[in-house]
């Protein structure tokens, strides 16, 4: 036991090794741990940022689904009103046609009623000339009394 | 140092055994007297320290670290956050400084919990006569840490304070400038306490260790792993504790040295 020179060789080894940790020890392992360290923050943080992201993405579809179902409903009750329209449109152009077959038909009616009248009073206007020459007894001369005929014709 | 042999009967037998293995290897005569055992074994044991830690720190990675980079790591972890929360000086020296204080006298203490007789039997097997294996349990070995300590609590009381607040501390703490003398008998005793006690603390623990292993190395062989395996489990303690207590009283005699005195008052 005692104090002798061993002292000043454990110190020398002793400030070897410390000087050795110093060097070769600890700088680049504390250098390595503060690049983890950053690694971690920043990908935490880019984890933060993918969340937010995730956040609005998902904002921003459920925004553009709203959107879409308005437009949908849109675009329905537009092909809804256009349908009526049409509908609307054929029915009235269905009664105009109607419509027109029906004078058509009318005006012919009273084409013919007017052409068979004027047909009756021509034979009828013969056959009072007829009965007029029988009951005068002698032949009336048409072209002297056609327009008494005619004005019976037309009364008639 | 005991000479008997051991025909000289069980008391002699058992003091000459005890003083055999409480002797040190040594070369030189007075001061100059070298413990060649001490010198070896702390030496060795600081290069196996120093070559794990360069094989962790050599490819030290910011991805998933190694083994032996991740003990690295947590060591240095736990002596930089002990460093971090008392020290308020510059960090490029005290933490790597408080590292290999607490690996090597972690070594050092380790040494205790090999079995006392292996290493003196080997040796003599190959002629040495004398071999004691644990560098903690020399004073020599201990100073040599407390004395860089105490270099070094003087360098960074002038480092924090200036040499003239270092002076001033000396002259006028804790009493105040009337009482000059007495200010300066007791900072030069607490000065000095500090060394002794941090070095005499981590030496007294572990020779007490390793006395108490080589009694029980005396007792009959049938019954020693009783006494043994008890002390050997509480020495595990023993061991991680004064490293640690060795560590963190450097740690906080630098911060004391550092920090200025005015301040707190």
């Amino acid at each position: 036991m005692g104090i002798n020179a061993t002292l000043i060789g454990q110190m020398i080894t002793f400030s070897l090794f410390v000087v050795f940790t110093m060097k070769f020890v600890w700088p680049p392992i504390s250098q390595a741990m503060a690049e983890r360290q950053k690694k971690i923050a920043d990908g935490l943080a880019a984890a933060d940022k993918g969340e937010q992201a995730l956040a609005e993405a998902s904002r921003e579809s459920e925004a553009a689904l709203k959107e879409a179902r308005t437009s949908a409903q849109d675009v329905i009750a537009n092909a809804n009103r256009q349908a009526n329209d049409i509908v609307e449109k054929a029915k009235a152009d269905a009664r105009a046609e109607a419509d027109r077959i029906v004078a058509n038909a009318q005006a012919e009616l009273d084409a013919e009623v007017a052409k068979a009248k004027a047909a009756l009073r021509e034979e009828i206007s013969g056959i009072a000339l007829a009965g007029a020459e029988k009951i005068l007894g002698r032949e009336v001369d048409a072209a002297a009394h056609d327009d008494l005929l005619k004005g019976l014709a037309a009364q008639v | 140092m005991a000479a008997g042999g051991e025909s000289h009967g069980a008391t002699d037998s058992a003091s000459y055994y005890v003083s055999h293995h409480l002797t040190h290897l040594q070369v030189g005569e007075g001061f100059w007297t070298w413990n060649v055992d001490t010198l070896f074994w702390s030496t060795l044991l600081g290069v196996l320290m120093c070559t794990f830690m360069y094989f962790g720190a050599r490819k030290a990675t910011a991805d998933v670290p190694g083994g032996v980079q991740n003990t690295v790591e947590m060591l240095m972890d736990f002596i930089g956050g002990l460093v971090k929360e008392s020290f308020p000086g510059p960090t490029k020296f005290v933490p790597p400084f408080a590292l290999t204080i607490f690996v090597w006298t972690f070594l050092w203490n380790c040494m205790d919990l090999i079995p006392v007789d292996l290493f003196p039997d080997l040796a003599k097997s190959v002629g040495i006569e004398y071999q004691r294996v644990v560098p903690a349990a020399d004073m020599n070995a201990t100073f040599s840490i407390s004395l860089s300590v105490f270099i070094l609590i003087i360098v960074y009381s002038i480092m924090g304070k200036g040499a003239v607040g270092y002076a001033k501390e000396w002259l006028f703490h804790p009493f105040g400038k009337w009482l000059v003398p007495f200010n300066l008998i007791i900072n030069f005793v607490e000065t000095l306490a500090k060394p002794v006690s941090l070095s005499l603390r981590l030496f007294g623990n572990l020779y007490a260790g390793e006395l108490i292993f080589i009694l029980i190395a005396l007792l009959p062989w049938g019954v020693q792993f009783v006494p043994g395996f008890a002390w050997a489990v509480f020495h595990i303690l023993v061991v991680t504790l004064q490293a640690f207590i060795i560590t963190v009283l450097s740690i906080v005699y630098l911060s004391m040295a550092y920090e200025s005195h005015d301040d707190d008052h």
